[in-house]
């Protein structure tokens, strides 16, 4: 039995991770260069096989051909080390969410650990690190600003993105997001409870708090990863490209690999909390079927791929912030909001359990 | 858990942490700590308590230290790293390290308790979690809001004493 | 003088500025959708369609010498046009025409017409400049070659690009 888990866990491992996740990763690039072409009445790369779906392996080859190159008053062990410290926590994140309902008789998740979110938490909290110390190895002013940013700017938005999902919690009752999910199917995802006792009309109610809860939350995963309102450790037009401007070849194509990994991660915590994980309407889960189980993992990762199009289409929508104005947002608004909501969800948890 | 873990975190925790004593760069220092704060958590979470774990993991690691960091930084500290070692100092340290280590250890051969191998600890059955929150919010509710109060001040006073002084 | 730019007064609703970004994301989906259906005209796809047909007819492309009816370069080379090209692409080494040949009357003949297309700007001057009419600009625009010797067009390649031009000039044949 011990051995069976062994195993299936390594296979789970790296199923995920080199079919899924890494492939992912760069047609992900790919993904923001079309639709970045697409909002902006382009094409975008189209070249390279049939609609340019070769691009990614082409930009893989040039990068890794190029010249890497180490700046002589860079801190060299810290400067090598800050790439992988970047990629690294986002796909280690990805362990506790359950991707899939079951496969075989075995759950589609690589750790179904009791502190799920604070395990995302706390992992993506430790992301921060490779871009400061990216930013200070570098010892260049413009990738030290960056990394600067970087880390007070994580440090803000860390708070709204804990709190934003604590109302789901208070009504799950469970850190584990197995639980979450299994919480959705029985009584409808979080945004749009269609299933189960869908007519209860508390139910509705406690939607309104879950959608406020679901915006700040989003909001913060936007910060958290860097993306384009708060992308401000890599403002190009203020930091010559923020903490990888000394980077290059692989290294600094590794720094593309963490964000990019780091958005699918978040979109897949966003996709379990809020969307009601590999559930859809009508499908049944792996234990009707191992095709239901390949279904199951499918949807998930629709999902996952259409939160990552609205990350995508509201970084090519809005503009940057300016940074005093992205730290009051952070502490004088959101906070608040993710506070007041916890109290909202607190009042109407009672009646809409009643019913 | 193997004991072959536990010597791996074991030594993590402890290598790193001489190491943040050790290093003359003070960021390499932080990033230790940090180091060491992992191999913490990961101890703790072999005893089963993931809860407690992963907070070292969140607050220690993800926040404390990234504000050490962020701090360190902003100073640029480069006299720390040329300054030379002084050996009286060091040696002086390092002497008042091994005896403490001494009398640890001599604390803890005459405490009987200490000296037993202690049963294998049963798998828990129950959600550590709960547990946690369970006791916050009956025994130790008081305790909780005062600590609770206690860091709303500590949050007020920071926010009026940092606020700009209106010209 | 620094000036104080008033910063606009908004109301509440301005300041929630929810409406605005709601605004924004639906023009931005907007032009996504219209792209996706084919509804927005893009830029040519150049290697696969190309403009050439749409070229204007005064369209200044590569440089090129031409032959006239008999099959003569009309070029005398007289090196007006390597004197007033700008950037000095122009290199002309002129021959005798014996005196047996039917064309003795013209005397000379360029031995070598070299244009160093790494220099040329297409400013057309030598077309303007030449009293023979024998050199033109064509439409042809794609001008590539690996090395630097590659983009010397050598009088060879400036016949083949020139082609036979009919009529025009008349003074070199034989009276009638």
């Amino acid at each position: 039995m011990d051995f069976f888990f062994i195993i299936t866990s390594l296979l789970k491992i790296v199923g995920i991770l080199f079919v899924v996740i890494l492939p992912m990763v760069s047609y992900a690039v790919y993904a923001e260069r079309r639709v970045s072409a697409f909002i902006q009445d382009r094409l975008g790369p189209n070249r390279v096989g049939p609609a340019g779906l070769f691009q990614p392996i082409a930009d893989m080859f040039k990068l890794l051909l190029k010249e890497d190159f180490t700046p002589r008053a860079a801190n060299t062990f810290y400067y090598w080390l800050a790439p992988c410290l970047a990629v690294m926590p986002a796909i280690i994140t990805i362990a506790v969410v359950p991707f899939g309902s079951t496969l075989f008789g075995v759950p589609m998740v690589i750790a179904d650990v009791n502190v799920g979110i604070l395990f995302v938490f706390a992992i993506a909290s430790l992301g921060v690190y490779g871009i400061v110390i990216g930013g200070w190895a570098s010892n260049s002013k413009y990738p030290f600003l960056g990394g600067i940013r970087s880390s007070a700017q994580m440090l803000s938005y860390e708070l709204s993105l804990g709190l934003a999902v604590v109302p789901v919690f208070m009504v799950v009752g469970n850190l584990r997001l197995t639980s979450v999910v299994l919480y959705q199917i029985g009584h409808g995802w979080f945004i749009a409870p269609f299933v189960g006792d869908w007519m209860n009309p508390w139910k509705w109610l406690l939607a309104v708090p879950m959608l406020i809860s679901f915006f700040v939350f989003m909001i913060a995963v936007f910060a958290e990863t860097n993306r384009l309102p708060f992308d401000l450790p890599e403002a190009e037009q203020e930091l010559a490209g923020g903490y990888n401007t000394e980077y290059s070849s692989m290294k600094f194509a590794l720094y593309f690999l963490g964000e990019y990994a780091a958005m699918i991660t978040g979109s897949a915590v966003i996709v379990t909390l809020f969307f009601g994980g590999w559930h859809f309407p009508g499908i049944p889960d792996g234990s009707h079927g191992w095709i239901f189980g390949l279904i199951n993992i499918a949807v998930f990762f629709t999902k996952v791929a259409a939160v990552i199009f609205v990350f995508m289409w509201v970084r090519w929508t809005l503009p940057r912030f300016r940074y005093d104005q992205l730290m009051r947002l952070g502490w004088l608004f959101f906070f608040e909001i993710a506070l007041v909501n916890i109290f909202l969800v607190a009042a109407i948890l009672p009646y809409s359990s009643r019913l | 858990m193997s004991p072959f873990l536990f010597w791996i975190f074991a030594l993590m925790t402890l290598i790193f942490g001489a190491g943040v004593v050790i290093n003359r760069n003070p960021v390499a220092s932080a990033l230790s700590l940090v180091v060491s704060f992992l191999g913490l958590a990961a101890l703790f979470m072999s005893l089963d308590a993931f809860f407690v774990g992963i907070i070292q993991v969140l607050v220690y690691a993800g926040a404390v230290m990234v504000l050490f960091l962020f701090i360190i930084m902003l100073l640029n500290l480069q006299t720390e790293e040329r300054r030379r070692i002084n050996g009286l100092a060091a040696a002086g340290g390092i002497g008042v390290a091994l005896i403490l280590l001494v009398q640890i250890c001599f604390v803890i051969g005459h405490f009987q308790a200490a000296r037993q191998t202690f049963p294998p600890l049963a798998r828990s059955t129950t959600d550590d979690v709960w547990n946690i929150g369970a006791l916050l919010f009956s025994n130790y509710n008081l305790p909780f809001q005062i600590i609770g109060v206690l860091v709303l001040v500590a949050t007020i006073g920071v926010v009026l004493l940092s606020k700009r002084q209106p010209r | 003088m620094a000036v104080t730019v008033p910063r606009p007064r908004l109301n509440w609703r301005e300041r929630l500025y929810l409406p605005a970004i709601v605004a924004g994301l639906a023009i931005t989906f907007k032009h996504f959708k219209n792209m996706l259906l084919g509804r927005t005209k893009v830029t040519m796809q150049y290697p696969e369609q190309k403009w050439d047909s749409s070229l204007p007819d005064h369209y200044r492309g590569a440089p090129a010498l031409v032959r006239d009816e008999d099959g003569r370069v009309r070029c005398v080379a007289c090196q007006l046009c390597e004197f007033i090209c700008p950037p000095r692409a122009i290199k002309i080494i002129s021959g005798e025409i014996p005196s047996a040949d039917r064309f003795a009357k013209v005397e000379k003949f360029p031995e070598a017409f070299d244009i160093d297309m790494i220099r040329c700007i297409f400013c057309g001057m030598c077309e303007e400049v030449c009293p023979e009419q024998a050199i033109f600009l064509r439409k042809d625009y794609a001008i590539t070659g690996f090395t630097r010797a590659d983009m010397v067009h050598h009088k060879e390649k400036l016949l083949e690009i020139g082609g036979v031009m009919h009529g025009v000039v008349l003074k070199w044949n034989e009276k009638k």
